[in-house]
């Protein structure tokens, strides 16, 4: 099989966690004290007192170790849009949240729609990233929707996975061929659902803010018909598809009803649609509040956070999209959909779901690790003597004001101004040290 | 749940919504723009209120009255005033909003008075300039001096705003004015019905606390009709809000045979004579049109005066009569 993640060659980690709790569900772990050992970028030995004459021992006592992330969503904005993002931003703003491997979009200028442009990605990778990237290449060429790309050739050249994000495959007779010729690369799709004759001119979710604010609204059924349209055709395939940036109830319910049905369904949520409403569109602030798909009514979140704990959405993704402060510095109507989100991803869920007692830590770690890793076939990040080293190590108690300066080349963030607990102090990617705010002890 | 308020703090540096002015708010600006009034009908119509002080009005979408009143309320109370409309200016040049904004406000104003087509506009001004920032209209959000001056023009007709019944016909999705209007009149304490075809009524347009209507039958039971503006960009193929403009006409014009004795109708112009109002009921006794065209001076002077002048904010109705501001031009 053909690699699919890359990342920057660097020194291997030798080193001991000591002290922290474990939290791993799959590999039995609910907040045992213990202590971890890394070598040559494998995990070695989890035990108590451990010890190494090669290996820096960091004094975790109070922190919490879990597998790393995984983020199935991030636009690096790389080739084209340098100045919002690159590679190596991009994947420090992801260390920096605890993330070890992201899947990158392919809605870049020029499109990733040839092994070209892949093969020039995967090669910056490799200078560059500080976690495991990958790359989803485009389901139809220039994302036009009408001309599937090469997908075999692709797949060869280390595709992650298809998608036309940023935009629907809107004809379902495209669908059905990309669903069709996909399933010669064993690679999934991910779609990004919006019927636009529904969403046309929509600004924000419809509803009783945008009667307020007089901004056009979206309503949730542009979501759910397309995805209840897409399930169908899929489960008459016998494919499997991945559902981008799930933001409503109604489409909840349809991915509920697919389940039932034996579709061989994944489904994401990011953490803005899952900690805030459209009511946060009050303060009128584009860099904060305008994304695609818009934050839904508390009815609308309360259902996105029931699914992702029944694992009707198994996993959350960050739908990472970077954008320019001259650009996001326009009134609301004229400024670009997106936010940022590696950074805050993991505290955001913690700070709103985890803390008030709606989900548990468990169920978190496993939606945003192994959930997505196992979606999209990449080995899922786990506490386990043998493994590569792909872990996060958090503070939980330790809180921050979200505010620049960002890992990230962007400030497009949701919860800027807004205060979070939860912060990584350490992320090995791949067993290699990707992020550290840690000290050695003797 | 939400852990975070979802309302921003009211700041009464400003007038972008109607939501930044309490009810006292109200009141005093509406009694000063009652004291202008005696200004408008003498021979020498200005006073030194505002003498050294700038105005300036930046327009970014065509405007008669709004433009119209704002510069001469402005001019009236004798502060200098600049005028800027986009076509002509850099803004047709790319400049942002900001860039426009930071460039005006070099010349140190104390009053920014700008309409824009998009919601939030007035609101990312107030970022870029340390000027009071009045909205004259931000896409189909907010037109507050609107709002005032219709609270003005009916208050005069009966005294009292509370517990009027106002019937808000037509275009309610696209209308800033008819979004001011509801927060203003539920504020005065005036009950609203929205009249309109399905298509052109938020969905959750309920949410507001008003009554939603689809038959025109309902403006019967108002005191004040107050019919918007239907433009003809809705009926284009494609949007089709409407079928045509006829069958709009035929179920939701506002004609005589609609209109009881003794009830008010009032419009924000301009209107679309035959369409959404019948000639005869825009020129016919029941109109206030032209009170609110004349409203609109007294009540933006009264606008400046509360922003620049006037009492501090939070306070009850002015305590110094304007009448007095007045006399010592003489």
């Amino acid at each position: 099989m053909a690699q699919r993640l890359f990342q920057a060659e660097a020194e291997p980690a030798n080193l001991i966690i000591a002290g922290g709790r474990l939290v791993d569900p799959a590999a039995g772990f609910h907040g045992e004290a213990a202590d971890l050992r890394i070598a040559d970028g494998l995990i070695a030995e989890i035990g108590h007192d451990l010890r190494h004459p090669d290996a820096e021992r960091l004094d975790a006592t109070g922190l919490t170790v879990t597998p790393g992330l995984v983020d199935p969503h991030v636009h690096l904005r790389t080739p084209g849009d340098e100045h919002e993002e690159d590679i190596a931003s991009g994947t420090r703003a992801a260390a920096a949240g605890g993330f070890v491997a992201i899947l990158a979009m392919p809605n870049t200028t020029p499109v990733v729609d040839s092994a070209a442009v892949l093969a020039g990605l995967v090669e910056t990778a490799r200078a560059e990233a500080v976690v495991a990237t990958g790359f989803m290449c485009a389901i139809t060429r220039g994302l036009d929707g009408r001309n599937l790309t090469e997908m075999g050739e692709l797949s060869a050249a280390g595709a992650a996975a298809f998608s036309d994000d940023g935009r629907p495959v809107a004809d379902a007779g495209m669908l059905r061929r990309a669903l069709q010729y996909s399933s010669i690369t064993g690679l999934r799709l991910a779609l990004h659902e919006e019927d636009t004759a529904l969403s046309a001119g929509g600004q924000m979710h419809e509803g009783a803010v945008s009667a307020e604010l007089g901004l056009r609204g979206w309503p949730a059924v542009a979501e759910s018909t397309m995805i209840g349209r897409d399930l169908g055709i899929a489960r008459y395939e016998g494919a499997g598809l991945h559902i981008c940036h799930v933001s409503v109830a109604e489409s909840v319910a349809e991915i509920r009803r697919a389940r039932e049905l034996g579709t061989d369904v994944s489904a994401e949520v990011t953490p803005h649609h899952l900690c805030l409403t459209d009511a946060a569109v009050r303060g009128l602030d584009p860099a904060a509040a305008k994304m695609n798909p818009p934050l839904g009514s508390d009815a609308d979140r309360a259902a996105l956070i029931d699914a992702l704990a029944d694992g009707t959405i198994d996993c959350v993704a960050t739908d990472h999209a970077p954008h320019a402060d001259h650009e996001k510095d326009a009134p609301f109507e004229e400024a670009p959909f997106g936010v940022i989100g590696l950074e805050t991803a993991f505290a955001a869920v913690y700070t709103h779901l985890v803390e008030p007692g709606m989900l548990p830590l468990q169920t978190v770690i496993e939606r945003m690790s192994s959930g997505p890793a196992l979606a999209f076939g990449l080995p899922a990040p786990g506490l386990a003597a043998g493994r590569t080293a792909d872990i996060a190590v958090w503070d939980l108690g330790a809180s921050r004001v979200i505010e620049p300066p960002y890992a990230s080349r962007s400030r497009n963030c949701a919860f800027t101004g807004r205060t979070l607990r939860g912060i990584c102090r350490l992320t090995i990617s791949g067993g290699r040290v990707a992020h550290r705010l840690i000290e050695a002890v003797a | 749940m939400e852990l975070y308020p979802p309302k921003p703090p009211r700041d009464r540096r400003h007038l972008i919504s109607v939501a930044d002015l309490d009810r006292d708010d109200v009141e005093r600006i509406l009694q000063t723009a009652e004291g202008f009034e005696s200004v408008m009908h003498r021979d020498l119509k200005k006073v030194p209120t505002l003498r050294g002080r700038t105005v300036m009005t930046v327009f970014f979408e065509p405007s008669t009255r709004t433009s119209s009143s704002f510069e001469l309320a402005a001019k009236r109370l004798s502060a200098d005033v600049v005028s800027l409309k986009a076509s002509g200016s850099s803004v047709d040049k790319g400049e942002s909003l900001r860039d426009t904004v930071q460039t005006l406000s070099a010349y140190d104003p104390d009053v920014i008075v700008i309409r824009h087509s998009s919601v939030g506009a007035a609101a990312r001004v107030t970022e870029a300039t340390d000027a009071h920032v009045v909205n004259a209209g931000d896409g189909c959000h907010q037109h507050p001096t609107q709002c005032l001056l219709d609270l003005y023009t009916m208050r005069a007709e009966r005294g009292s705003l509370d517990s009027l019944h106002v019937a808000i016909v037509g275009d309610v999705a696209h209308s800033r004015v008819a979004r001011s209007n509801i927060q203003g009149l539920r504020l005065m304490g005036a009950k609203v019905t929205l009249v309109g075809p399905p298509t052109l009524i938020p969905r959750d347009a309920a949410s507001l606390g008003v009554e939603v209507r689809h038959d025109i039958g309902a403006i019967a039971a108002a005191d004040v009709v107050y019919v918007l503006r239907m433009q003809k960009e809705r009926m284009a193929a494609g949007a089709a809000y409407v079928p045509s403009l006829r069958e709009y006409t035929a179920l939701w014009g506002v004609t005589s045979a609609r209109v009881r004795p003794g009830q008010l109708v009032m419009h924000p112009g301009p209107m679309n004579r035959g369409i959404e109002i019948a000639a005869d009921v825009a020129d016919g006794p029941n109109s206030r049109v032209a009170d609110q065209v004349r409203a609109g001076l007294v009540v933006r002077m009264a606008v400046l005066y509360d922003l620049l002048a006037g009492p501090r904010p939070g306070a009850k109705a002015a305590l110094r009569p304007v009448a007095v501001a007045a006399e010592e031009v003489a």
